[in-house]
């Protein structure tokens, strides 16, 4: 039924587009040859052509004359043309959300749903829906369940499908459709059963019992549509995965035994759904990948596609579980499609011998331009993780991250290659100068402000340290004269820090700042940005003072104070105007810095949220804690734990959960207690405390009330020990105290009527940690030196249970609660002495540092080296060390 | 590389007005963070389907959600698969977060889009059907001019392969008449 066109079409443009030129005025203009009568189906059917084609196109339609133009097309009901009128049911759904009141042509459209010509009648329910609001449905209910259970399946298709539509607005009506929809499942059309189980799943999905009875029965018998094989395979994942469960269910079962399906996507679904299961074991995963391998070696590019993406997702927990897929995938390398070929090649960097390396990195980069950015991040990652795998192939993979670093790419491409490159330098000494190097000639060149901060940032600490500082001034100072305010400040810092480190160059770098201040001189190139003018000038005059202490201290280890903190302590300060100058130390110290943490395939961003979460926690608490008046006057807010710890069982009558707060003089233990039995109201809960050493208890802060389940605070206080200070460390024996009320589990009525009651919980600890906030400082030295020796003691000890530098690094890191400086924490392999070098702030903001000299012989030997400003912290360490 | 893709979203003809009272709560949708853990079973399968000619201008289109809300972005989007995909022969590749199967015939370009988590052959299957029934509508010539001569079947194919995201399937390509 091939339709020629005007004849004019045809001969102007030969193969051109016929609706290249139209004009939406004059196509609304030609609709009114709808009125005409007798109607011209053809005509008319090229109109509505013309009008759905410029929507497509984009073109919009205002309200006035989308009214109009339906309008007008109502009248075409009246041809009985079979294309005129399926066209018509394609307008009024295209129009449903343009024109106005297109709810008249609800009985045209009713009276064909329910007609003989079966062509008309699928089509029409699905215009009719699309046009009903809930309020209408009622008046066709009748009609949509009728054409649910229709013998003809389009008609069968199309109700359910509209039904699926209609649920969102009118779940209520819909879900009494049920029966019908049952019916419908049992179909031997493979659309309707599977649009059938769609629907009869939407309706019921939020009554876990009614889904297992639907999976069960559906699958003891069988399904026709491969459609509604995966629908249910989905269904049954997601129903396995909010059990948390065992896979010995008959869910699993089900998923398993669909991998024999006759179908290839049941086949794949069900393989991918085995995959994606939260803790599978490699056991259960052999199976579906022993599917995926088939595919693998399949015809159909989609299918390998397929296989290949989710044998990935497997390497990347389970690399072992894939390995005896590598053959097959070797084969995909040299694969046409280049999606297919970069996940081979992927998956066997995860899964291969350190051996074929080099083959496959020669293999990807034949390609590496042909692939969207997408894929170029996955390899990055895979190379990220090679290089933690493969210390020694470094060279290879560093060369092959630089090339594709000059090649075009999005922001997200250069940013996980430059995480890539750096992760490298921090881990791997010799790669360090190679790796900068590449990275500030990247900068001479780099569009991404954040990449370029960053990367100057890192040339700021590491390159003062190699061999040949001069070489990267160039670099740096560049950038200070060529780019935008934001990667000059950055340069400028950068340039500062080589400054503070390195004497001979500091006349050099000083003449480059003062090029940036204030006019002095002749040659004066005064910086128009105030952010970079206050930094140099800043820079500039701590440099010129030559003092050790000042540039640790200012310039290469910066605040360790909390910004938010420390914005709304100046806030506080400006408020009240008081004689005395701002304290520093009165703001709380930000939580540990995640950047050092960084994991390999994190993204910076995701890296950044729980600093932020950390952050707020302790304001919270510092805020809760004010509003407390026997806590006034404490001072403000040191630490607090960072986990609470539990005094109960969980299962226990009471949970009571204990976080410790740090001020200056005292402490303060929050416990958050919940009540678990129903007949119960518990009042006036406190918990007293016994201590082991010399700390006094001040007073309890009770619970008033703490009713079923609902958790509630109740507080002690205590002074730290005055006479002898150091001891610190402190064991407090606990036993919370209570009004028992007993109470309707019902009504929730209490009795008036209570008695006392105790409940002993678990003895809580006080350790050093406590009284010790970490910070992190990026250059240990300078600010080893800046504290000076006027307070250093030191010792050594030998710990006689700790058989390797590993397990004595990580018990001192968590003992004593500071921060592992310069990545000392991780002790190089084959190695019998390593120095750990630990931060922290100790309570009342003194600096402390420690650093401490690991030998191991039988057992390990310590010297343990602590430096402060004040002499009572490194008694203290020492104290409790010992 | 996979965007947070997996909630159905309502397709453009139902707009924003369903916010049902009494409806269906969509569960759990605050609780998990997508894409960690599995999607929601839905049969919204399609998120777009689009003809292009061989310059890689829109013949035809269909969104079915909001992933692309407004013309230029569709435009955009359409011309950067476009580049991707023209000069290779492979019939499958993942850009933006989402899968796409595309088929070439002759001058023309056949794309059918659907999120990272969509099972690829179902994908498949809906760009064959897609095919194969304008290879009968138009017969067997699948090319560009007799494309335009017949738009009211091509219009007609896709509104009965997919239905607001929904694949649908064309049942009586047989005895159909586009």
């Amino acid at each position: 039924m091939l339709k020629k066109f005007d004849k004019k079409d045809e001969e102007s443009g030969g193969g051109s587009n016929p609706f290249q030129h139209l004009e939406k005025s004059a196509v609304l203009q030609e609709a009114r040859v709808f009125n005409e009568t007798p109607i011209n189906p053809r005509k008319c059917a090229h109109i509505l052509t013309k009008i759905l084609y410029l929507i497509n196109q984009g073109e919009h339609l205002g309200t006035t004359e989308a009214t109009e133009a339906f309008f007008a097309m109502t009248k075409l009901f009246q041809s009985n043309d079979p294309t005129l009128r399926r066209m018509c049911y394609l307008t009024i759904k295209e129009m449903s959300c343009i024109a106005e009141d297109v709810i008249i042509v609800t009985s045209s459209l009713t009276k064909d749903m329910t007609g003989k010509e079966d062509s008309y009648r699928g089509p029409a329910v699905r215009a009719l829906c699309q046009i009903t609001d809930s309020t209408m449905l009622q008046a066709i209910e009748r009609y949509m369940k009728q054409a649910i259970v229709d013998k003809v399946p389009s008609v069968s298709s199309s109700a359910l499908v509209s039904s699926l539509h209609l649920l969102k607005c009118s779940f209520d009506v819909v879900k009494r459709w049920v029966n019908e929809a049952q019916e419908a499942a049992s179909s031997d059309n493979i659309m309707v059963q599977y649009h059938a189980l769609g629907l009869l799943y939407h309706v019921r999905k939020n009554d876990r019992l009614a889904v297992s009875k639907m999976i069960s029965k559906f699958t003891r018998h069988g399904l026709k549509s491969p459609f509604a094989y995966c629908m249910m395979i989905r269904v049954a994942s997601r129903q396995l995965e909010e059990e948390d469960g065992s896979r010995d269910s008959p869910l699993f079962d089900f998923i398993e035994s669909c991998l024999r399906n006759k179908h290839e996507m049941v086949v794949y679904e069900a393989a991918s759904a085995i995959v994606n299961l939260p803790g599978c074991s490699a056991k259960e995963l052999a199976p579906a990948v022993s599917v995926l391998q088939l595919f693998c070696s399949s015809p159909k590019a989609a299918l390998r596609y397929a296989a290949v993406r989710t044998l990935n997702k497997v390497a990347m927990k389970h690399p072992s579980a894939v390995t005896a897929c590598n053959l097959d995938l070797e084969n995909l390398v040299t694969d046409s499609n280049r999606s297919i070929a970069t996940l081979a090649i992927t998956t066997l960097l995860k899964t291969g011998s350190e051996g074929s390396i080099d083959r496959l990195m020669k293999q990807i980069s034949s390609f590496m331009s042909e692939i969207s950015d997408e894929f170029k991040v996955v390899v990055v990652q895979a190379i990220s993780a090679l290089c933690q795998k493969y210390p020694r192939k470094h060279a290879v993979l560093m060369s092959f991250l630089f090339s594709m670093l000059r090649e075009e790419g999005g922001f997200e491409y250069k940013r996980a290659i430059v995480d890539c490159i750096i992760s490298i330098i921090e881990e791997n000494s010799e790669s360090k100068e190679t790796g900068l190097s590449h990275l500030c000639e990247f900068i001479e060149d780099c569009e991404f402000t954040v990449l370029a901060t960053r990367i100057l940032h890192l040339l700021g600490q590491e390159g003062p340290k190699t061999n040949n500082p001069s070489k990267y001034i160039r670099f740096i100072y560049n950038r200070v004269v060529l780019e935008h305010e934001e990667v000059r400040a950055g340069a400028v810092s950068a340039l500062a820090k080589f400054g503070a480190q390195n004497e001979e160059m500091l006349p050099s770098i000083l003449v480059l700042l003062k090029r940036r201040t204030l006019c002095s001189g002749h040659r004066c190139v005064m910086d128009d940005d105030n952010e970079v003018r206050d930094r140099a000038t800043f820079y500039l005059s701590v440099l010129e003072q030559k003092q050790k202490a000042l540039n640790a201290g200012y310039i290469l280890n910066g605040l360790t104070v909390s910004i938010p903190g420390l914005e709304r302590a100046l806030q506080q300060y400006t408020l009240e105007p008081s004689e005395k100058p701002f304290d520093l130390k009165s703001v709380p110290l930000a939580t540990t810095p995640m950047a050092e943490q960084r994991t390999e395939s994190t993204p910076i961003t995701a890296a950044k949220q729980p600093e932020k979460v950390a952050a707020t926690r302790q304001e919270i608490f510092q805020e809760q804690l004010a509003a407390v008046p026997e806590f006034q006057g404490l001072g403000p807010l040191f630490k607090s734990s960072p986990e609470p710890v539990a005094l109960t069982e969980s299962e226990t009558e009471y949970v009571i959960r204990c976080t410790k707060h740090t001020f200056p003089e005292h402490m303060v233990f929050q416990f958050d207690c919940t009540n678990t039995l129903n007949d119960q109201t518990l009042e006036n809960v406190t918990v007293q405390m016994e201590p082991t050493e010399a700390y006094e208890v001040l007073c309890y802060v009770p619970a008033r009330s703490l009713p079923y389940n609902q958790p509630g605070t109740c507080y002690t206080l205590v002074a730290l020990p005055k006479e002898d200070p150091t001891a610190v460390g402190c064991t407090f024996s606990c036993m919370m105290k209570f009004t028992v009320k007993d109470c309707d589990p019902t009504t929730g009525e209490t009795d008036d009527e209570g008695y006392e009651d105790e409940y002993v919980l678990e003895d809580l600890e006080v350790t050093i940690a406590d009284h010790i906030q970490k910070v992190m400082k990026l250059n240990f030295e300078a600010a080893w030196d800046e504290v000076g020796d006027e307070f250093e003691k030191e010792e050594t000890f030998t710990l006689s249970t700790i058989k390797t530098l590993e397990e004595a690094v990580g018990n001192i890191v968590k003992f004593l609660g500071m921060h592992p400086c310069e990545r000392s924490d991780r002790v190089p392999d084959n190695k019998n002495t390593h120095t750990l070098l630990l931060a922290g702030v100790f309570r009342g903001g003194h600096d402390i540092l420690v650093r401490s000299r690991l030998l191991l012989l039988d057992t390990v030997t310590m010297q343990v080296t602590a430096r402060s400003s004040e002499e009572l912290p490194v008694d203290i360490v020492l104290a409790s060390v010992g | 590389m996979q965007r947070p893709e997996a909630w159905p979203r309502p397709h453009p003809g139902e707009g924003a007005a369903a916010a049902p009272a009494g409806g269906p709560a969509p569960p759990a949708r605050g609780r998990e963070p997508a894409g960690l853990r599995l999607q929601e079973p839905s049969l919204y399968t399609i998120k777009a389907v689009f003809i292009l000619d061989n310059d890689g201008h829109r013949l035809l289109a269909k969104y079915y959600d909001d992933t692309f809300p407004s013309m230029k972005e569709q435009m955009a989007f359409e011309k950067n698969v476009f580049n991707k995909t023209s000069r290779t022969d492979s019939e499958i590749a993942f850009f933006g977060g989402m899968t796409i199967v595309y088929k070439s015939s002759i001058d023309l370009f056949l794309y059918v889009v659907g999120s990272s988590y969509e099972n690829e052959l179902m994908l498949m299957s809906v760009l064959t059907c897609l095919f194969e029934s304008l290879n009968h509508v138009l017969r067997k010539n699948v090319e560009k001019r007799w494309l335009l001569e017949n738009m009211d079947g091509a219009f007609l194919v896709l509104d009965e392969i997919v239905d607001g995201g929904f694949f649908s399937l064309p049942r009586n390509k047989l005895n159909g008449r586009y």
